[in-house]
């Protein structure tokens, strides 16, 4: 039987996860659970180093590469010593080369695969199908990522949350990095409006994840999964961003369990270019392929369509591009936003932030 | 390349556009080059997944786990278009075979420029009959593209 898998997800490194993945390993040998350390990532910290003392090492495989020899799990050697419970830290690690594995998330697949519970930890900014986000949120690109499946296949995902101000204080004490790091850190990647977005972002990966796990009871009565289950409004234009976003709606659904429908509203005798009429026929083509209702609506006023179709539809969710709208238009309360969300009470939106074209990132 | 190396903005809204089309995973080496030839042709690059629906599926069924694969494979391919600059418009496209595919899509589509991967030995690119195929019958100029001589052992 495969053993049981629990992740620590983290919104950045210094938060706890590893002292958390270390504490929980204490408790359970302390119940008289056999526990040993997988792979260990101290980084130098004192308070880590102390807690992992008395908790049996499975020793480290040395792997010779260019004249320098690398350190990884040795997985064989954690398979061979059948623990009950396995700590392995850092799951979105690249192995050196010559490793069985590329990745340690599928070092830990096969220690699961013999039956071992294993505990690991994991940032949000690891998981692939928000790398995309974490870059724009925070000007770093995260080459180290990990499908989302493998939180999506975890028995449990637990968040291992720190306030920013509290995460920048420790920080600041020493006790995340060398006093020699601290400064760059605060003023680069561990910036006070960085650490909040990742923190959201975590949250909110935490909380997705918990309804999943929910909406995976089965109800009988129709009316009752109506009520219960999550409805995908994805408010689409013709071209890249409607692709983008029709696309970015399916991995949520995916998750949330729920059913999409994707709506174009377009107004009366609008006729559309040839270039429009092309991507039209493209955002209908990924529509059935994504298994998505498209539905297309005439009218000239978007709000009054887009709340008719989620009320006959049973939306519960609206995606849209974030409209840009002029200051002049705010100020005289006509914001399409403003008359969406006044429109659409107790449904919740998403607004995804449209990427210009072409946008060049920094090296 | 502009001046002094600097790489420059395509124009906004560009009706160029370059596809390149493939299956699987998109070989590095090609997407540099696809990249390099939409900059220089100051087009969009249209990178396409194409997704093979077996004759034991209806063609319209929904494809869950193919699409699992494919979004961050696309995904990644528009960072790298984001990175270098270059407008971007993914497509996921079904066929019955990578040919029906590729036919439905360019008959879908206009192209500027059509970039096909070649690699025989690898279930990710095209075969030798198929790219036979596609220079026989494609609606614009193709290119074949090798993929880097580790990619394709």
């Amino acid at each position: 039987m495969r053993g049981r898998y629990r992740i620590l997800l983290g919104a950045a490194a210094g938060v706890g996860k590893t002292y958390r993945m270390l504490e929980e390993g204490r408790q359970a040998l302390d119940q008289g659970v056999d526990v040993v350390i997988g792979y260990l990532e101290p980084h130098d910290r004192p308070d880590t180093v102390a807690l992992a003392e008395g908790l049996e090492v499975v020793p480290r495989r040395k792997i010779e590469h260019g004249g320098v020899t690398l350190e990884e799990m040795d997985v064989e050697a954690v398979v061979r010593r059948v623990p009950e419970l396995a700590l392995i830290d850092e799951l979105a690690h690249t192995n050196a080369p010559g490793s069985q594995n590329q990745k340690r998330y599928e070092d830990i697949e096969e220690v699961l695969d013999a039956g071992i519970d294993v505990i690991s930890t994991v940032n949000i900014q690891h998981l692939e199908s928000l790398n995309d986000l974490v870059f724009e949120l925070t000007g770093v690109r995260v080459r180290e990522t990990v499908p989302d499946r493998v939180l999506d296949e975890a028995d449990e995902v637990v968040l291992v949350d720190l306030t920013p101000d509290d995460l920048r204080e420790r920080i600041q004490a020493g006790k995340v990095y060398p006093a020699g790091r601290i400064e760059s850190a605060l003023q680069n990647f561990f910036k006070a409006d960085n650490l909040s977005s990742l923190r959201q972002l975590a949250l909110r990966e935490v909380a997705e994840d918990v309804e999943a796990r929910r909406s995976v009871v089965t109800f009988d009565d129709p009316l009752a999964r109506r009520a219960i289950g999550d409805r995908i409004l994805v408010l689409v234009e013709p071209g890249p961003s409607g692709q983008r976003l029709l696309r970015r709606a399916w991995r949520s659904g995916q998750r949330l369990g729920a059913d999409i429908d994707a709506l174009w509203v377009h107004p009366p005798g609008d006729s559309l270019s040839d270039r429009d009429r092309t991507a039209l026929a493209a955002l209908r083509r990924l529509a059935v392929t994504l298994g998505v209702h498209f539905l297309e609506e005439e009218d000239g006023d978007f709000v009054a369509a887009v709340k008719r179709v989620a009320g006959d539809r049973g939306t519960t969710y609206v995606f849209w591009i974030a409209p840009q709208e002029r200051r002049l238009e705010l100020a005289l309360g006509r914001s399409q936003l403003y008359r969406l969300i006044e429109a659409l009470p107790g449904i919740d939106i998403r607004l995804s932030a449209d990427r210009p074209r072409g946008r060049q990132e920094p090296q | 390349m502009s001046f002094f190396g600097l790489r420059r903005s395509p124009k906004a809204g560009s009706d160029r556009r370059v596809l390149v089309a493939f299956s699987g995973r998109l070989d590095p080496v090609v997407l540099a080059a696809a990249l390099r030839i939409a900059r220089a042709e100051n087009a969009a690059l249209v990178p396409a997944y194409l997704i093979t629906v077996p004759l034991s599926q209806p063609f319209d069924s929904p494809l869950v786990r193919e699409v699992g694969q494919a979004l961050p494979v696309l995904e990644g391919i528009e960072h790298e278009a984001n990175r270098a600059g270059i407008e971007v418009d993914a497509r996921m496209e079904r066929g019955r075979s990578l040919r029906d595919g590729l036919a439905r899509l360019w008959s879908e589509e206009h192209f500027d420029r059509i970039i096909l991967p070649a690699n025989p030995e690898s279930r990710h690119g095209f075969s030798e009959s198929d790219l036979a195929w596609a220079l026989m019958n494609t609606p614009t100029e193709t290119i074949v593209l090798r993929p880097a001589p580790a990619e394709a052992a």
